[in-house]
């Protein structure tokens, strides 16, 4: 046979490769790439192109964006949305990651790290529902701190921007565990024990050696937080109620009730352009250090 | 020798006990109350199996439910067999483009499931396709491939092309090669990779979310549509249905992989 490559071979294979390549990469062209496009595309229409209706090409829908100072500012909010989710995730999930990959051994380190990010397997609308169980007034926070103490207190969190912030937290936590836990399990303890004996403090150890060698984990746990966060639309609408109105809403808002379609692919085009920022910011980061 | 006193190793585990309940007392709540006979989720609880016998007389829960099992199970085979056959493809031939193919899986990934999901509804109807359970299977095939593909290229990556070539010599054919010596080597990969296609199509909501017509829908649009229209206790029993399930799914899962253990 020949298709076994001899070293420095400059010959394409590409005609034996096509027929293995082809279906993944048209079907991934059917559902991704084309509708990507069609959306860029139809951000730039005055209305749908079916057969009744007329339509002609305009900026119209962007400027709506620059003209209103409404969708912009949701856009703010949600980005600050998605920063404070991911600010917490590391908070919490850092330390976390930490004990599990230097504190914790063995058996119980691998059974705990299990129990942690079994949950980020269940179906995220549920977890986000089994919050609005949690949070409702006269739910179970409620009443469990009334059963304790000597007064009467009402907390209701549910339909409020900590609610929200609560149950993405909850949501995407296991991301920045998992990422964390990675990479320090690939921190070797003699690096640590070199630097305490040259004399190092515990926390210039934790500041100019852990913290730096875990920074891959931790962008790439910020990356896969942010981002989602930001074009998130359930939770908020679950969890936030009235105040849950953020810019992925408002997109949801011009396919499922408004049915301004060209206006929501416009928002959604706008969105990919923060992400993709993002994303760009990133990369170099991850790319140097992986 | 450690970063931290051992004094502060307690601390350490009981503050990843208070994650972990973080992380559980919801789900825990949200099982109790499955089985509380108040719709109000009332304590104390008054046991009752009700909401889950009211459950079974759901027809509309019940249609999504299989509509999703079918759509999976649909999602995971495509997915499984195409991603497979571009892994080996991109493992095995060398040609130009080869990288700019190998970089078009990470937008899918990296993408909110929002635009991607409001994308495929501009299309799919603007060319025809429309809106319904096929659009919906086309859709999560779509999101599930990337998956497939780069976890299967990982596993292929830990194998020896002279594993191949030796077969090769030896006078067996390409596909032979490849069902004897080169699929049996990539198997854990290629089961990850469907468990992976699973659960990506399983739990999808959002772009099953656009895509679905009151109809044709599946377990979670169902869920979202019922929570939106106010609380009933019966999603409490499906949730609990659907967690049970997915978690037993991944602790098998794990059992077999050992996620997470020693490299």
């Amino acid at each position: 046979m020949t298709a076994a490559p001899p070293p420095g071979a400059q010959h394409s294979q590409l005609r034996p490769a096509l027929p293995l390549l082809l279906p993944a990469y048209l079907w991934l062209t059917l559902a991704i790439f084309l509708p990507l496009s069609a959306m860029v595309f139809f951000s730039f229409m005055t209305d749908l192109p079916l057969a009744d209706r007329s339509w002609a090409m305009t900026l119209g829908n962007y400027a709506a964006f620059f003209e209103t100072d409404l969708y912009g500012r949701l856009l703010l909010r949600s980005l600050r949305l998605g920063l404070e989710v991911t600010l917490y995730c590391v908070l919490i999930g850092f330390p976390c990651a930490y004990v599990l990959a230097k504190v914790l051994k063995g058996r119980s380190r691998e059974a705990i790290f299990l129990l942690v990010i079994l949950p980020f397997w269940s179906n995220g609308l549920v977890r986000i529902f089994s919050w609005a169980i949690f949070l409702r007034g006269g739910g179970v926070i409620d009443s469990a701190l009334n059963a304790v103490l000597p007064f009467e207190v009402s907390v209701d969190l549910m339909y409020s921007y900590p609610a929200v912030i609560i149950g993405l937290v909850h949501s995407y936590l296991p991301y920045m565990v998992l990422t964390c836990y990675l990479t320090l399990q690939a921190i070797d303890d003699s690096l640590i024990e070199a630097a305490r004996s040259l004399g190092a403090s515990r926390l210039t150890v934790l500041r100019r050696l852990i913290v730096p060698l875990a920074m891959p984990g931790l962008i790439a746990g910020a990356v896969l937080i942010f981002v989602p966060v930001v074009g998130s639309f359930m939770e908020p609408r679950i969890l936030g109620g009235r105040s849950g109105t953020f810019y992925g809403t408002v997109i949801e808002d011009q396919f499922v009730a408004v049915f301004n379609w060209p206006l929501g692919a416009a928002l959604s085009f706008i969105l990919l352009a923060v992400v993709l920022a993002v994303l760009a910011l990133a990369a170099p980061v991850l790319r140097r250090q992986t | 020798m450690r970063l931290f006193p051992r004094f502060l190793n307690g601390a350490g585990q009981l503050y990843v006990g208070l994650v972990l309940a973080f992380l559980y007392l919801p789900i825990f709540i949200m099982v109790l109350m499955s089985f509380n006979a108040s719709p109000f989720y009332q304590l104390p609880i008054d046991w009752s199996a009700g909401w889950y016998t009211a459950l079974a007389g759901n027809s509309q829960l019940i249609a999504a439910t299989w509509n999703s099992v079918t759509i999976a199970l649909t999602t995971t085979a495509i997915a499984t067999l195409l991603g497979t056959a571009a892994s080996l493809a991109l493992y095995r031939y060398r040609f130009r483009g080869k990288k700019l193919l190998q970089a078009l899986l990470f937008p899918p990934i990296a993408i909110p499931w929002l635009i991607t999901g409001t994308a495929m509804l501009i299309f799919f109807f603007a060319v025809g396709i429309g809106r319904g359970l096929h659009a919906i299977l086309l859709g999560h095939v779509a999101l599930a491939l990337p998956y497939v593909i780069v976890v299967v290229s990982a596993r292929l990556q830990t194998f020896a092309p002279e594993l191949e070539e030796a077969a090769r010599s030896l006078g067996a054919s390409q596909w032979q090669v490849t069902r004897r010596v080169t699929l049996p080597w990539i198997a854990p990969g290629v089961i990850a990779g469907a468990l992976f296609a699973f659960a990506v199509s399983f739990d999808q909501f959002v772009v099953s979310y656009f895509l679905s017509t009151p109809g044709q829908t599946t377990l979670p649009v169902e869920i979202y549509a019922a929570i939106r229209k106010g609380f009933t206790p019966e999603i409490n029993a499906v949730s609990t249905i659907i967690i049970v399930l997915s978690m037993t799914l991944m602790l098998l899962t794990a059992r077999y992989f050992r996620f997470g253990g020693e490299k």
